[in-house]
């Protein structure tokens, strides 16, 4: 391999890119990082069309153009609600350009490309035709399109296996024929990869699209580094293999996250096991003796409220619990100006986040950070679960299944195993949940029935919103004398 | 480059290298990373690029032009939607915060 200005070029691009990355180990340097990478693409294509040539820059131009211009205006629209869903049609997006691209590396040259190139590109091929198939049920989860639960069809495994099977069929068939009927052969497989991606993913819960997507991402990166291998590319090799780590890495984050395995999630769980209990329990399985003080579930909602508020002004060390259902309620604004306030009470506020809270990861982190948050704030579990024990009180907003105790106290559901915050140390707690139904998992929240509970269920941001309220001085001055 | 042990090495290389560097950014920046990352997996129209640069016929044009829209759109909206969520991070001493503990996440 010798030498040429073109390696140096292209490791040069690398190198770029690879800084880029580097520098997204901080927020304070991740926006140079961000450029930095784009900076490489641009350099990329640039030595690509200097190197090359081009035949159609009419064409090139306007496709493009129509591109970044939906690509900008989407940009600027979109907020970190629809973030996930705009995610995954763009890893469908970019699933569709390289099984395209590999398609016509295919075609054109399919008589002069080695076994390894044909090879290459086939399997490009079909994993890009899956993973765009399967970004668009993903991001049709995801925008609510689609019912969250997972769809399993009678002998759903054999299906899969069997279209496997005919992919594999019919990428045989097309290599060892000339065209045109080989063409056939890989517009069927084509077909069939399609059909793979939507049988993957409609069988995926609600619960575990963050493990989808993070899945997606990493097949489309694996996507352009195989068709990088049929065009001997080394830049879209490189490219995509990084792009295909990040993706691995992030689907590994949501599994240990979850505590479940990676096949475990892709065969699907079947729904949740509705669990009824019948009596309070401790977690050890122990009856309490019954409180003198009826539990909070009794209590009007007003009772609740201005329990809630008293709560919140005795607690010095408050830790903050987000969850999905503070971003549907939009409710962000308000818990950032509740933790705000109480800070300024002089009280000390964390945040803290489970790993798969929302619908992927890093979601509670930009929800929070687009209502100006500090994110200094921000607590991963494992920095902060120890914690609980000596936290006055835990505010619930939003977050059912990464607070639920049935993790820990029964077996056999899908929420069985998996890590939780353990909220229910706290020597208090809120919650701020819509209402009383299970989250995605569809197990019972046992921590409801905490006699430390104090439930506030109803709309997040309306009860957010009364909590600030419960806090100003007029409040206190209306309520002097009435507070229990 | 036909060498099937040398595109292995690069992917390998890259793939490694990747891994060692996406595993420090902090869960903070998981969902930039993904979206950034997403406008970088539209490296593949350097592909279509390569492939415009002889004749094709008309109905690999039209497949190249989808394939160039769904790239574009990648990169353009990829790269300033990381942007924009980045932006969004802010941080300050806080007046209040005398964590006990002693620990950050985030600094």
């Amino acid at each position: 391999m010798h030498i040429s200005p073109n390696l140096i070029l292209d490791l040069m691009i690398i190198l770029v890119l690879l800084g880029g990355i580097h520098l997204f180990n901080k927020p304070g340097t991740a926006r140079q990082g961000n450029l930095m990478a784009a900076v490489a693409l641009v350099f990329g294509g640039g030595a690509t069309l200097w190197h090359n040539g081009l035949f159609y820059p009419g064409l090139l131009a306007a496709a493009m153009g129509a591109g970044a211009v939906s690509g900008w205006r989407l940009a600027l629209r979109v907020n970190m609600l629809q973030i996930p869903a705009m995610i995954a049609f763009q890893h469908g997006a970019g699933g569709l350009a390289a099984s395209l691209v590999a398609y016509i590396e295919l075609a054109d040259n399919a008589v002069t490309l080695g076994g390894v190139n044909q090879a290459a590109g086939i399997i490009s091929l079909v994993i890009g035709a899956g993973t765009f198939s399967g970004s668009l049920i993903a991001g049709g989860k995801l925008a609510a399109r689609i019912r969250q639960t997972p769809s399993i069809l009678p002998h759903h495994g054999l299906l899969l296996l069997l279209t496997i099977f005919l992919i594999a069929a019919l990428a045989i068939l097309s290599i060892f024929f000339i065209r045109p009927i080989a063409v056939f052969f890989l517009i069927g497989m084509t077909l069939f990869a399609a059909l793979l991606g939507v049988l993957f993913s409609i069988r995926i819960g609600g619960a575990d699209m963050p493990v989808l997507i993070s899945f997606l991402n990493a097949t489309a990166g694996l996507s352009a580094a195989l068709c990088g291998v049929a065009m001997q590319n080394r830049l879209l090799i490189t490219f995509g293999a990084t792009v295909a780590a990040s993706g691995s890495i992030l689907t590994h984050v949501m599994c240990r996250g979850m505590n479940r395995g990676i096949l475990k999630v892709f065969t699907g769980s079947k729904g949740g096991v509705k669990f009824q209990p019948a009596i309070i329990f401790n977690l050890d399985g122990t009856v309490p003796k019954m409180e003198t003080q009826p539990p909070f579930r009794n209590n009007t909602p007003l009772d609740n409220l201005l329990a809630a508020i008293a709560a919140m002004k005795e607690s010095k060390n408050i830790v903050i619990i987000p969850g999905y259902g503070m971003a549907v309620a939009q409710a962000q604004f308000n818990v950032v100006k509740l933790s705000t306030r109480l800070g300024e009470m002089g009280k000390t506020v964390r945040f803290a986040i489970h790993p798969v809270a929302g619908r992927m990861p890093g979601h509670m982190h930009v929800m929070l950070a687009e209502a100006e948050i500090d994110y200094g704030l921000l607590y991963e579990m494992d920095t902060i679960n120890e914690e609980f024990k000596a936290v006055d009180l835990a505010l619930v907003v939003g977050a059912c299944d990464v607070v639920n105790p049935a993790a820990m106290a029964i077996e056999g559901t899908p929420l069985s195993g998996m890590p939780i915050l353990m909220a229910h140390n706290a020597r208090k707690i809120i919650v701020c949940n819509l209402d009383e139904k299970p989250g995605y998992s569809g197990v019972e929240n046992l921590l409801y029935q905490n006699p430390k509970a104090i439930l506030l269920f109803g709309d997040a941001q309306k009860t957010t919103s009364a909590l600030i309220e419960g806090l100003s001085e007029q409040f206190a001055d209306e309520m002097s004398g009435t507070v229990p | 480059m036909t060498d099937i042990l040398f595109m292995a090495a690069v992917f390998g290389l890259s793939f490694g290298v990747g891994y060692i560097l996406i595993a420090d950014v902090p869960p903070l920046l998981h969902t930039p990373l993904m979206s950034m990352t997403n406008a970088i997996s539209a490296v593949v129209i350097f592909g279509a690029l390569v492939l415009l640069s002889i004749p094709q016929g008309g109905f690999e044009l039209t497949l190249m032009a989808a394939a160039i829209i769904a790239a574009s759109f990648n990169i353009i909206g990829g790269f300033f939607i990381t942007d924009r969520m980045l932006k969004m991070f802010k941080t300050e001493t806080p007046v209040f915060s005398n964590d006990p503990s002693g620990k950050r996440d985030n600094k």
